[in-house]
Formats: structure tokens, sequence, C-alpha cells
């Protein structure tokens, strides 16, 4: 580039009215080596300049996600108690279940002869209501006894005044 | 939003927060401290984001004002130990040692330059915004901007024709 043209430019850069197209002219031209010497100063404020933009931030970006963390821990032990409650109240559900086959067989031959056992109790029951029956006439029968027993009374009673 | 969304969304630019804090507060660390904030303010309000036309615009905003807030409270803490002018010596000979590196001079020319300016430099010359995205960053109107453009760019090259010429002697 023309040594004229880029002072023109230097100048409305000093002025702050040059584009950013402008500016990368600038740029490119002091990026070479040599520049007239009454240019320098301009070619140490380019070379700073692009030296500084390649400046990173070199450390970690700190990220907290402690809280959902938390909310987590909060879930997992609602799902802890509700599994402990459930074990707590719901163990396998009849008696069967929890038996093994030969206990299974053992109960069950019980159960049958616990039910043999409640017919008996039952048969006998209904023997025990036949004599009650039988005990009831006979009741009555002294009953009526015991009227005979007046009756006897009351005529011998008359029998004797007759005497 | 997931944790690498949001990193593609920051990562384009937190360079540039972090270079705009080094700016503002120079020292390496501190610089590094404030990115960390606005990092973490922007995780922390990452819900907001489909609210801000220009993210970028807004965390470069947000890293100004917390740079200048900063240096608010430093200068307070400053005041206390203002007597210590011990350390001044050692300054003035590191920035010998290190004048022959015109360069490095640059930077501590902006340095001495007005907090206004210093963002309107990185923000043009260093980063390369339009100036529209720069009204947008500091809120300033174009020849605001323009201005301090140009006073900061004629400051710095007077001083270091100064310096050199009084290097070359």
């Amino acid at each position: 580039m023309v040594l004229n043209e880029i002072e023109k430019l230097l100048e409305k850069y000093d002025n702050g009215e040059t584009s950013l197209q402008e500016e990368q002219q600038l740029k490119n031209y002091f990026s070479k080596e040599t520049v007239p010497a009454h240019l320098e100063s301009y070619q140490t404020m380019f070379q700073y300049f692009s030296v500084t933009k390649e400046e990173q931030y070199t450390k970690d970006v700190p990220l907290k996600t402690k809280t959902y963390l938390y909310q987590w821990i909060s879930v997992a032990a609602v799902v802890a108690i509700m599994f402990g409650v459930y074990t707590q109240f719901s163990g396998p559900s009849t008696i069967e279940e929890q038996l093994t086959d030969e206990q299974l067989l053992a109960y069950n031959q019980t159960v049958e002869g616990l039910q043999y056992l409640g017919i008996a109790l039952n048969k006998g029951n209904e023997k025990m209501k036949t004599l009650n029956l039988v005990a009831s006439n006979l009741n009555e029968g002294t009953e009526k006894m015991a009227h005979i027993g007046e009756f006897t009374k009351t005529t011998n009673k008359i029998l004797k005044t007759s005497n | 939003m997931t944790q690498t969304e949001f990193l593609d969304i920051v990562t384009p630019f937190k360079d540039k927060v972090f270079r705009l804090a080094k700016r503002l507060l120079v020292s390496r660390e501190e610089a590094e401290d404030a990115t960390q904030e606005i990092l973490i303010k922007l995780w922390n309000n990452k819900e907001d984001f489909g609210k801000y036309k220009n993210i970028e615009a807004f965390s470069m905003t947000m890293t100004k004002n917390f740079c200048l807030d900063k240096l608010k409270s430093k200068q307070a803490q400053n005041l206390k130990i203002v007597h210590s002018n011990y350390q001044d010596k050692s300054v003035t000979l590191q920035k010998q040692v290190e004048l022959n590196d015109s360069v490095d001079w640059v930077g501590r020319i902006i340095e001495e330059l007005p907090e206004q300016q210093k963002l309107v430099l990185q923000l043009r010359d260093i980063e390369q915004y339009e100036f529209e995205e720069i009204e947008k960053v500091l809120n300033m109107k174009p020849t605001a901007i323009r201005v301090a453009l140009s006073r900061a760019r004629k400051t710095i090259r007077e001083k270091l024709t100064k310096t050199h010429s009084y290097g070359v002697k």
C-alpha cells in the first residue's frame, strides 16, 4: 500500500474515525517488519494489540450442580423409606407361600384332620340336641307329675276330712 | 439448559471477558477471579438468557460494572496504606528493566489512562467491536466513544514517542 494512503488512514485512525476494515488494513501494514521511522510508534501499538488479543482465560469454568444433587438425595431417601415400609408390611401375602412343599403337605393334612374333628364334633352336637329334647320332655313329665302330686294331696285332704 | 449448552454460549466470549477484566484490574489473578464470578453469575441467571438480545454484550457490560465496583472498593482499602512508599522505587526499577520491550510499554501506558478510555480502547482496538456494539456495552453516545478513543490513541502514541526518544538518547 502506498505510504500516502497509510498516512491518511492514520490521521483518520487518530481521530477515531476509521472503520474496522480500515483498521484491519493498518494492522496488516504494520505487521511487516520494516516501516518508516516516523511510523514506528504505530507499529508498536498495533503489535501490542495483536499480542494482547491472544491472551486466554485458562481456568476452568466453575458450574455448581450441588442444588440438583440435594434434590436427588431427597428423592432417593423417600424411595428408600417407601421400600422399607413396603417390605415391612406386605411380606408374602398367605401362609402357603411361606412354606416349603413338605411343610405344606403337613399343614394340609393337619387342616384336613381338624376339619374331620370339626365334623365329628358337629354330629355330637346334633345328638346332644336330641338329648336336650328328651330332657325337656322329661321335665314336662315331671311338671305334670307335680300336678298329679298336688291333686293327690288335695284328694287325700278331702278323704281325711270325710273319714 | 445443560452445562454443555451453557459452555457453547459462553466459550466464544469468555476470553474477551477475561481480557477486559485484566485491562481494568491489571493483575492476572484478580482478572481470573472476576471472570469466574461473571461466569457463575451468568450460570445462575441462565434461565433469563432468552430475554437478552445479545448475551455477549450483556456479559461485557456486567464485567465492566463488576470490575469498576471492585476498583472502587480497592481504592477505599488502599487509602489506609497510602504511606507505604517503599514500593515506588522497585516499581520504577522494574519499569526501566522492561522499557526495552516497547510492546510491553504500551500496556503500561494504557494502565495510566482514565477508565473510560481504557474500556473503549480495549473493546475497539483489541476486541475489534463495532461502534454500535460498544454503545450497547458501555451505554455511551457514539461521539463520546470516538472522542475517548481518539484521546486514548493519541496519548499512547505521544508517550510512546517520548519514551522512545529518551531511550535512544
